[in-house]
């Protein structure tokens, strides 16, 4: 079957088996590798990408029900040069050791921010408990959630300032 | 541009952030699965269900002419092909191993054995294939549990260890111990389960192999803990390969916490599936197939014994263990509930005497090998489960019941009744700062407030120590290692005086490529932005026992030190000659080398290692290039130890447990990189009280896994820990060169045990219950706490 989504931007149509789960399609068919697979029944998280504003575990998506959409990897979220505030946080409070797990939990992070700005610890750790870790003890991705969070905040303030 | 920029500041000690994060954060790690070879096949592996059955034939027919099914591998291709059994890399005196065969070819011996393969061009048709293939399996007895299988009459899981008795081990003078308990003042008797659990590093195994028919040369990528390993069993023992002709690159790995020590099956069959089908095959397992093949951990049944004399001194300790193995034994199997478990049994006490008896049992499970502590965690749980016991029964603090029986800071090096010498301590000040940071006696009073009411508190002090720093090679292969166990490190200086380190450890998340470097650029006094480690390639280093056993800091990190060293004195040399002073009026301070007193004649690295390139002038009879290695063998263990404290409160009406803080002391010498002490330190706890809390590898009886998913077996997510508070003492280890011990297990090692002391300290003081085993789950708490507050549990006790 034909499939057409935009991944990070940019526009791809494949042809795919009907049963090709969207992670499978990200990683096999466009070589998108840092959305990881961590178990088979949508537990670990590892998998998290958005699709529109949502983030959601890509296997539990068929490539073919994405058909149309806009979707999002860790590798659309930013560069080494230009990192996303969720990249730079869990760089500088060490919130990943393997890294494994690391791109869902940015990814599922990024929605959180996206609705809640300044989320506070209980929050951001039930936002993220879809998300395992092996590494961490969640500690330090609760900082560097939190630490994103206070970097976009000034940089919301310094975007004010230089509107005004 | 060219050279190195002149610093004088010091990067042993900081909290830099990784050098690695940016491709992880990126999306850029480089997994084994996301490796991609033009043309691979992929295997799909057909696991028994059975957790022990004969294999009467499998008919490879009702495959072959599937879509894109290019061949199936049974254990008769194994034997075919010459294929050895896969090793025990450790022996114990009369130590019985049963056959290892990478694919079962009569009998399989647990849910999730391999008894054939499907290799198929895509991994899709691979795994519909392996779902059809017929296979006439005849189920045979199984049991699960250890004290099962050693009973009269018990299904034998192997016929070559009769009564499944793989070895007995002992440790200790069982009769000084006796003559302990004979003058005893009070004994404490407790019967403990440190129940199975399953690593569960977030990536899943996987291997990529390729055979290359015109040089022979194989190359295997791996999620491998230890690739030279990997290397030396798959050539030497099991594939009769040259062992020059195999390269094995173990890349990004997504944690190990022990499983990827081991030789599997599965790396085995990939080489010679590359090999038979002459393209790339590559394997990847589903978490299910995790749950039935990555290697297992604990599972012990336990009585342990404690006796004291009428001051409260301790006087002996008498464990006696049943260890299950599962249904082969790996790697490290005999060595994990044996010299890693019972040499760690005298715990951080002044204990005349101790005795540990163990008896290694096969079962139809998946095999035990060594995960994240192996042995250490047992022994801790052994130990300090039994003090609070004794604690309890004399009425006295723990926390004051253990000071008072702490070996003292000048009894080390200290001998304990159990072969080790512990090399540094000094166990107090941990303690003192622990209290003090959570706040104890507070605690101790919030609890009594709390008493009778329908949320309680528990509070648990717990004081460790364990051996880390695997491990002198003649005292290791005294006690029947395969290997040696020293560490090897290559430093690479390049004209431009840019530095490439190579080491034989491997780290799957613990930061080498940081910590190694700030090594590094300390010594050789350049920016650490010039230097990078290499890991994970047989291909590119010298050699290499691995990282496990917190060894890579204390033997890994010591070896680099030794070939930096070796560099210095070279570059100094150089750098005499290019000033034209002698050796020893040269100094090498603030980033140059310069003459003792004439501080504007110096010469910087880049201009040493310029000229040890060009060798246009280097001293008589000096090589040209700047290059060094080192192999490192350590003195003796390290010895890392400390306190935790963990905080419980236990909803009475649901008997929920929430771990509402936690904090430890912990010293492992000098710390290289705060940062990353205290992120292994995080993830070693939150494991440990995944263990006292959640986490079961639960078994029925014959051996069916009924905690085989992530819906079954629970491990601790974000929302069910506290943010721990973490500090340190500092006491470096007087035999290697960094003064450093290993920090990656210590959390793990004390965690289980301070959760489950706390969990125990509450239903103590409430219902006065002695033991209850682990994990702690809230139908197991309610249920103690209804008992005992309708009189059930005092009736029996009555």
């Amino acid at each position: 079957m034909n499939v057409t989504m935009t991944v990070n931007g940019k526009p791809y149509t494949r042809d795919v088996e009907a049963r090709t789960l969207l992670v499978h399609f990200l990683r096999e068919d466009l070589l998108l590798t840092g959305t990881h697979v961590g178990c088979d029944t949508s537990q670990c998280g590892a998998c998290t990408v958005h699709i529109g504003d949502h983030a959601v575990k890509s296997c539990t998506v068929l490539a073919v029900q994405a058909d149309g959409m806009d979707v999002k990897t860790i590798e659309g979220m930013g560069t080494p040069g230009d990192l996303h505030p969720l990249q730079t946080g869990f760089w500088e409070k060490h919130g990943l050791q393997c890294g494994y797990c690391t791109p869902g939990m940015i990814m599922a992070s990024a929605e959180l921010l996206k609705h809640n700005p300044n989320p506070s610890e209980e929050e951001i750790r039930y936002h993220l408990e879809g998300n395992y870790c092996r590494c961490t003890g969640y500690h330090n991705i609760v900082k560097a959630v939190q630490h994103a969070a206070e970097i976009m905040a000034q940089g919301e303030q310094a975007g004010q300032a230089a509107d005004d | 541009m060219t050279g190195n920029e002149s610093r004088t500041d010091k990067y042993f000690g900081q909290a830099l952030k990784r050098k690695e994060d940016p491709r992880f954060i990126t999306g850029a790690g480089n997994y084994t699965d996301d490796i991609v070879i033009p043309g691979m096949l992929h295997a799909a592996m057909v696991r028994s269900p059975y957790p022990h059955a004969k294999i009467n034939g499998i008919n490879k027919d009702s495959v072959l002419g599937m879509p894109g099914v290019e061949a199936v591998l049974t254990g008769q291709d194994i034997v075919d092909a010459g294929i050895g059994s896969i090793p025990v890399g450790w022996l114990l005196p009369e130590l019985k191993t049963p056959a290892h065969p990478a694919i079962a070819l009569t009998e399989a011996n647990h849910v999730g054995d391999i008894v054939a393969v499907v290799i198929a061009e895509n991994r899709a048709l691979a795994e519909d294939a392996a779902s059809m293939l017929e296979v006439d399996y005849e189920p045979l007895p199984s049991v699960a549990f250890a004290g099962a299988a050693i009973a009269e009459g018990a299904p034998v899981v192997h016929d070559d260890v009769p009564g499944n008795v793989a070895f007995n081990w002992e440790i200790g003078d069982a009769t000084a111990v006796q003559e302990q308990f004979n003058r005893a003042h009070k004994t404490v008797k407790l019967k403990l389960k440190n129940q199975r659990l399953i690593p569960n590093a977030i990536e899943p195994r996987a291997s990529l192999a390729q055979f290359t028919p015109s040089s022979g040369e194989y190359l295997l990528y791996t999620t491998s803990q230890n690739p030279h390993i990997h290397r030396l069993i798959l050539a030497a023992f099991v594939m009769n390969i040259p062992e020059h002709k195999l390269r094995v690159i173990s890349p990004d790995v997504g944690g190990g916490f022990g499983s990827k020590i081991f030789q599997y099956q599965e790396e085995v069959i990939m080489l010679l599936a590359a090999r038979l089908m002459g393209r790339a095959v590559k394997w990847t397992a589903r978490r299910s197939e995790a749950f039935v093949s990555d290697m297992q951990g604990r599972d012990h049944e336990t009585e342990t014994e404690m006796a004291v004399d009428k001051d409260g001194m301790m006087l002996a300790f008498r464990v006696n263990t049943l260890a299950n193995l599962g249904a082969y034994q790996t790697l490290f199997a005999p060595a994990v509930p044996t010299y890693l478990y019972g040499t760690l049994c005298n715990g951080v006490y002044k204990l005349p005497a101790v005795h540990v008896k163990v008896q290694g049992v096969m079962t139809n499970t998946v095999p035990v090998d060594a995960y994240r502590g192996a042995g250490r965690p047992e022994a801790t749980y052994a130990v300090e489960r039994t003090v609070d016991a004794m604690a309890h029964a004399l009425g006295e603090d723990p926390a004051e019941f253990r000071r008072k029986n702490f070996i003292q800071p000048e009894d080390f090096p200290y001998q304990t009744p159990v072969a080790l010498v512990y090399d540094s301590g000094n166990y107090e000040p941990a303690l003192d700062k622990a209290l003090s940071m959570m706040k104890y006696p507070e605690l101790r009073a919030e609890q009594e407030r709390m008493k009778g009411s329908n949320k309680i508190l528990g509070v648990s002090v717990i004081s460790y120590v364990e051996a880390c720093g695997l491990a002198p090679s003649a005292l290791v292969g005294q006690l029947g290692a395969q290997a040696g166990q020293w560490e090897s490190s290559l430093v690479r200086v390049y004209p431009t005086g840019k530095v490439e380190l190579f080491t034989g450890s491997h780290s799957h998340g613990q930061g080498h490529e940081t910590a190694f470097p700030q090594i590094a650029a300390d010594e050789l006094q350049i920016p650490i932005e010039d230097i990078d480690l290499v890991h994970g390639d047989t291909g590119r280093m010298p050699y290499g026992w691995g990282t496990y056993g917190s060894r890579s800091a204390a033997v890994g990190g010591s070896a680099l030190k030794v070939a930096l060293q070796k560099i210095t004195a070279k570059a100094k040399k150089i750098a005499a000659h290019l000033l034209e002073a002698s050796e020893e009026d040269v100094e090498h301070e603030g980033g140059v080398f310069r003459i003792k007193g004439a501080p504007d004649k110096s010469k910087t690295f880049f201009d040493v290692a310029l000229m040890a390139h060009l060798a246009h002038s280097l001293p008589e009879g000096m090589e040209p290039g700047l290059e060094a290695t080192a192999f490192y063998d350590p003195k003796n263990f390290v010895y890392p130890f400390g306190t935790h404290i963990a905080v419980v409160e236990i909803d009475t009406d649901t008997g929920k447990v929430d771990l509402r803080n936690y904090g430890c002391v912990d010293d492992c010498g000098p710390l290289i990189n705060p940062l990353i002490v205290e992120g292994q330190v995080h993830g070693g706890i939150a494991q440990g009280a995944g263990q006292a809390l959640w986490e079961e590898g639960a078994y029925d009886e014959e051996g069916n896994l009924l905690a085989a998913s992530y819906m079954e077996y629970t491990m601790p997510r974000a929302d069910d820990l506290p943010m721990y508070q973490i500090d340190h003492t500092v006491t470096p280890s007087p035999h290697n060169p960094l003064g450093v011990k290993g920090i990656g297990e210590s959390g793990t090692i004390a965690g289980s045990s301070a959760v489950a002391n706390a969990v125990l300290d509450a239903l103590w003081h409430e219902c006065g219950t002695e033991h209850l085993d682990m994990p702690y789950t809230a139908e197991k708490v309610w249920k103690v706490i209804r008992d005992a507050r309708a009189g059930i549990g005092q009736a029996a006790d009555d």
